[in-house]
């Protein structure tokens, strides 16, 4: 990493999740200039808080510590963190972009020693583990945070744990006096990666994630199993702390459904035959998952990913959209009614915890995208002529697994390598 | 290069280490113990007077070897980020202060961990160069693309778009491929509603154009040799004559064969012509051009039904057991030529699980709902093909019982097997100098471990790391379209965008000597001294990228541009004749040797671990962050891959007087989580070695173990060291303490 003036001949990439960092790092690899911008204070995006990939059950945190010693390696790549796209003008090959980085108050100084942390008292909600734990008001975000530095969080400012973090740190990292800044570049070229959001579980009314406590997202159950999670990599359920052993996964929570998100987001049916072998490796035969779902989209050679859940006596499938769910009120269990379409028979099933596979929502700036690209009616970018020298990575441009939105970033990184060779006339 | 050597260690007091070490014994170690010219401290190593302080002895003392004793090697490394020199790190930070107490009692225990991690940077620095690149490098922008249908001719327009040039080999007499039989595409854009044009005009049309993109067709390859930046191509044509080209990188993009449908008479296929593929069905639109569709006998179709699966996703012999990806949508946009043509016709698809996802996918489904296409959800059992009209029979899995369906017209989706070539798990090469030609591959890759890339799984030649899925084993060869996985058009002209990408990305890194992923940038490569090594075989055999093939004499030929630098050859030779300039038998070794043993009366022992420095290493890390406590007789060396882990280490440390060696890799088997593919696997088999070694020394078989760690491991990682201290709590010190 350096600083790197920015010209026509440099590509920007916007958004440091998995895609964003692959389509950096693929053309820094390949040879070019490229400002990296991230919105947090750290790169790794949604998958650094999954706990396993699927099909092959391998931890996100390993391809991250490798992209990020590409991107610790590379002189190539420049990453701004905390840093947004705020306007975009100008055509391909010649695109001027202006940046909002807000105040980190942590300085490049920070050996993330952690004394700042031990030194403050506020505590908030912690983003990493989607508020199921708090973290305090002086925090290295993940224990993979790179940079590895770490950030006050803006709402301490002015109070007095603003200054005692400031006073203990011992290396003059803190500097309380941090203004936003506006940084004007010129781009030959930007990927656009900004990723997704899980589907506000909120606006599923029936599915109560509002009014239950022992109905969480699926986003939510990966922090669960995450050893640097809330509870340590415990399955327990909110409302009494006590283990979850009989879990029910609905599919399609938010998606395909023309009251939330129309598309089907793709991953989160293998999100939950995944999150099914979480409940063996905790419980072994003792564990109970059910998953209720429209169609299995085990697509391609990892269905026999599914063969093997089916396989798995602790794990049943009921085809059903459930219809609601209501609370025990004596053990605050959910009790998940509707009817299985195989049979039309109806059910009344009571669960420790559920689980909703909630949608994927493109996080693309929709309505007010800072230059004029295709949206089309989902919020994902389209490919088209008239984007110029603007392409969407990753979930930008589709509901994708992780594999093909790697895949998607490889590939737009040679679209944005075609504009600045152009511009560089060196296309032959 | 004639540089003499001038090692500065500097050594940081700052996060708490001052107030826990000597530093200034460990300064004195570092000079006087491990020979290095200058020893400084400061108080803050990494602020700006910290690196300061190093880089003006870079440029006026001559320092050209900088120990940096502080932070773990994965912190601030853009701190101590130094041009034309070797830097090593002593983690003294997350690998000793903050995994040990702070108490009166640890206190020695803790400064001779830390005094030996200063050891152990400064011979480290002693046995590492800054890498030069190699002598061998190539530069040429000229891709060779394999295949000619949709995947291969987008990767050749890509190619030529950014600049470089390609030729398309093509085995049949067209460009083409499967779409150009088809008569219309899945739609690729907003509101996904309409099957579209194929395309393949335009492609066709920009390839022609160009004076950028070369075709062979008729023409298959039968002698691909060399490495990236100097592959050598023998093209040869039908007619037999043979064309010999040079490439920097290569697009293998040969695509599938629709599965065999007369291994399902059960369905019909053979017994009736009313009984067709989706392949077949869309050649029949395509003759029709937008007419009603006819069967064979030149009847219009009036009823269709769509059977999905067929002879996929099933485990019985003969049959695929995976899901093809494109065939719920392909059957949708079929049911619409029909439906589109005449809307009274009825179109039937039975699925079990109905498979289109994301954005287009949903919308092409509910555009097929809009036009009466009918989905049954539903289990076909057999196609009877006795009577005038064919009868579908099957379990509506809905209504859960069986019925049936007569139609005119059956559609099976039948799905894709890849043209992968040979399985070179199964066929071996040929001797060296007896090489020939094998009609079957689609490479004929003269490397000594086959003739094509290695399939991972159901004759695919994909990736298996979900985070790089262009990982095909045989750098600058990369694999793209449904010869990779199963996919639609959509996905695999997608695909090969990303690995038009990694060809053009490989042409470049190869005409600098760069390593490609996951070292990307490294210079170092492997250097070979010939006059030592007895043709054991081993490191060719075990290079997890077929990078080293034989000469004729049986000697290993390292091709340097298809190395990635893994050390699994250094690792895999048992006379140590493999090194690369910054890391190397010696800078590993010599580390393990100058430690400091105390005698046996002192009843402190040592424990070696060795760690993958990608995923065990910053699990420790980790661990250290969360001030997990681990022992305090543990030096951890963090390795590029288990696989470069040689015995020598091993066996060197038992002799001087370690009581136990731990090493931590990545998971091995069938659901590999090594980067280098093979690594951890190989040194498993290695290690089942050492029990010889122990035996001959007359030490007990549990002094040495090796363990799967994953990066998430942060509290078993230091619970490996710690039982192995109990083990040697157990079994009493070594008795090779001088």
């Amino acid at each position: 990493m350096a600083d790197i003036i920015a010209t026509n001949e440099t590509i920007l990439v916007v958004g440091g999740g998995i895609s964003g960092m692959t389509a950096a790092l693929e053309a820094a690899e390949y040879g070019k200039q490229v400002i990296l911008v991230e919105k947090e204070a750290g790169v790794g995006g949604r998958v650094s808080k999954l706990y396993k990939y699927f099909p092959k059950l391998c931890h996100p945190t390993c391809g991250q510590e490798i992209n990020q010693r590409r991107i610790k390696m590379n002189p190539n790549v420049r990453l701004m963190t905390m840093t947004e796209v705020t306007e975009v003008s100008g055509e391909e090959g010649n695109y001027s972009v202006t940046l909002k980085t807000s105040p980190r108050y942590v300085n490049n100084n920070c050996t993330a020693c952690g004394d700042c942390a031990n030194a403050v008292e506020a505590e908030f909600d912690d983003e990493m583990n989607y508020g199921l734990g708090k973290r305090k008001g002086a925090y290295l975000p993940s224990r993979m945070s790179f940079p590895q530095q770490y950030v006050l969080d803006p709402r301490i400012i002015g109070t007095p744990d603003a200054n005692a973090a400031k006073e203990a740190c011992k290396y003059d990292a803190i500097d309380l006096d941090m203004q936003e800044e506006s940084t004007s570049i010129t781009v030959g070229a930007i990927v656009w990666a900004t990723g997704w959001q899980p589907y506000d579980a909120n606006k599923i009314q029936p599915y109560g994630y509002d009014r239950f406590d022992n109905v969480i997202t699926s986003v939510e159950f990966e922090r669960l199993m995450d050893p640097h999670g809330p509870t340590g990599g415990k399955l327990l359920r909110p409302s009494d702390g006590k283990e979850a052993k009989n879990i029910a996964f609905i599919q399609c929570a938010g998606s395909r459904d023309r009251n939330h998100l129309k598309h089907c987001s793709r991953i989160c049916c293998m999100a939950s035959l995944k999150q099914t072998t979480y409940v063996r490796e905790r419980y072994g035969d003792d564990g109970k998952s059910t998953i209720y779902y429209i169609d299995i989209r085990a697509i391609d050679r990892i269905d026999n990913f599914f063969q093997n859940v089916k396989a798995d006596e602790t794990v049943t499938f009921i085809k059903s959209k459930v219809a609601n769910i209501v609370e025990n009120k004596e053990n605050k269990n959910p009790v998940l009614r509707g009817v299985n379409t195989e049979g039309y028979d109806r059910y009344e099933n009571e669960h420790d915890l559920v689980v909703l596979a909630v949608g994927m929502q493109p996080s693309v700036p929709a309505g007010d995208f800072p230059m004029n690209v295709v949206v089309n009616e989902h919020g994902f970018i389209e490919e088209d002529e008239s984007n110029g020298g603007i392409f969407a990575a990753g979930c930008s441009a589709d509901a994708l697994d992780v594999n093909r939105a790697v895949q998607s970033a490889t590939a737009s990184a040679l679209r944005a390598i075609q504009v600045v060779n152009r511009v560089a006339g060196t296309e032959g | 290069m004639a540089d003499e050597m001038k090692i500065g260690a500097y050594i940081c007091k700052g996060c708490g280490i001052g107030e826990r070490l000597d530093t200034a014994q460990m300064a004195q170690i570092a000079t006087r113990d491990a020979k290095a010219a200058i020893a400084k401290e400061h108080e803050f190593l990494c602020n700006a007077d910290g690196i300061k302080m190093i880089q003006d002895d870079i440029d006026n003392e001559g320092v050209n070897r900088v120990a940096i004793i502080g932070c773990s090697r994965r912190a601030k490394v853009e701190a101590f980020n130094f041009k034309d020199v070797a830097i090593t790190r002593g983690n003294i930070r997350e690998g000793v202060i903050w995994v040990r107490p702070d108490t009166d009692e640890a206190r020695e225990t803790t400064q001779d961990m830390a005094d030996d991690y200063v050891r152990m940077a400064v011979i480290e620095a002693k046995f590492c160069k800054p890498p030069t690149p190699n002598e061998e490098t190539a530069y040429n922008r000229h891709v060779l693309v394999v295949g000619g249908g949709v995947t291969g001719m987008t990767a050749a327009v890509e190619i030529a778009k950014a600049g470089y040039s390609a030729t398309i080999v093509e085995k049949t007499g067209a460009l083409g491929g499967a779409a150009a039989k088809s008569w219309k595409r899945i739609p690729q854009k907003s509101p996904y509603a309409d099957p579209e044009d194929t395309g393949v005009a335009d492609l066709i049309k920009f390839i022609e154009d160009s004076d950028k993109i070369t075709v062979h067709l008729n023409s298959t390859l039968t002698k691909t040799s060399g490495a990236p930046g100097r592959f050598s191509a023998d093209i040869t044509a039908e007619s037999g004559s043979t064309t010999t080209e040079n490439f920097g990188a290569i697009v293998q993009a040969s695509g599938y064969t629709e599965y065999d449908a007369n291994q399902l008479p059960e369905l019909g296929y053979g017994k009736s012509d009313n009984v067709v593929t989706q392949a077949e069905l869309d050649a029949m639109a395509l003759a029709a051009d937008g007419g009603p569709i006819k069967t064979k006998d030149g009847k219009e179709v009036k009823s269709v039904a769509f059977v999905q699966c067929a002879g996929q996703r099933s485990d019985k012999e003969g049959h695929l057991n995976y899901c093809s990806g494109h065939c719920c949508s392909t059957s949708v946009k079929q049911a619409m030529y029909f439906k589109d043509q005449n809307p009274a016709i009825d179109t039937n698809v039975i699925y079990t699980d109905l498979r289109m996802p994301g954005a287009g996918g949903e919308d092409f489904y509910r555009s097929g709902q809009r036009k009466g296409v009918t989905f049954t959800k539903g289990c076909v059992t057999e196609v009877a093909t006795g009577g005038s009209e064919l009868e579908v029979k099957f379990k509506d899995l809905i209504l859960n019982e069986d019925t049936s369906e007569k139609v005119d017209l059956v559609v099976l989706a039948t799905g894709q097997v890849a043209n992968s070539g040979l399985n070179i798990d199964e066929v071996g090469q040929d001797e060296p100098g007896e090489w020939k030609t094998n009609p079957e591959s689609v490479l004929n890759l003269s490397y000594r471990q086959g003739k094509d890339i290695p399939q991972l799984t159901m004759g695919f030649n994909d990736s298996h790391f979900i985070c790089f899925p262009y990982e095909t084993r045989r750098t600058g060869i990369y694999t793209a379209g449904p010869v990779r996985r199963p996919m639609d058009m959509q996905q695999a002209m997608e695909d090969a965008v990303g690995a038009a990408m990694k060809a053009i990305q490989a042409v470049e890194n190869a005409g600098k000597g760069r390593a490609a992923h996951p070292r990307a940038g490294d210079l170092s490569y492997p250097q070979f001294r010939r006059e030592g090594c007895t043709q054991c075989k081993r490191c060719t055999v075990e290079c997890p990228f077929g990078a080293i093939d034989e000469d004729e004499q049986r000697f290993p030929q390292f091709n340097e541009a298809r190395c990635r630098r893994c050390g699994t050859c250094m690792g895999a030779c048992p006379v140590r004749v493999i090194s690369f300039e910054n890391y190397s038998v010696d800078s590993v070794g010599q580390q393990i040797k100058n430690i400091d043993i105390p005698d046996e009366f002192e009843e402190k022992p040592r424990i070696l671990a060795l760690a993958c420095e990608n995923d065990a290493y910053p699990a420790l890390d980790m661990a250290a962050m969360n001030r997990v406590e681990y022992s305090a007789f543990v030096r951890v060396v963090p390795v590029r891959c288990l696989g470069s882990v040689n015995l020598i280490w091993i066996t060197d440390a038992l002799n001087s007087g370690y009581d136990g060696a731990v090493l931590m890799g990545c998971k091995k088997g069938e659901n590999y989580q090594c980067h280098f593919v093979k690594g951890s696997e190989m040194a498993s088999v290695r290690m089942s070695k050492v029990d010889d070694t122990l035996q001959s020394l007359s030490l007990e078989p549990e002094r040495v173990t090796t363990h799967e760690v994953a990066i998430t491991d942060i509290e078993r990682a230091p619970e490996i060291i710690n039982e192995m201290a109990e083990t040697i709590e157990k079994i009493g010190l070594s008795p090779f303490k001088f």
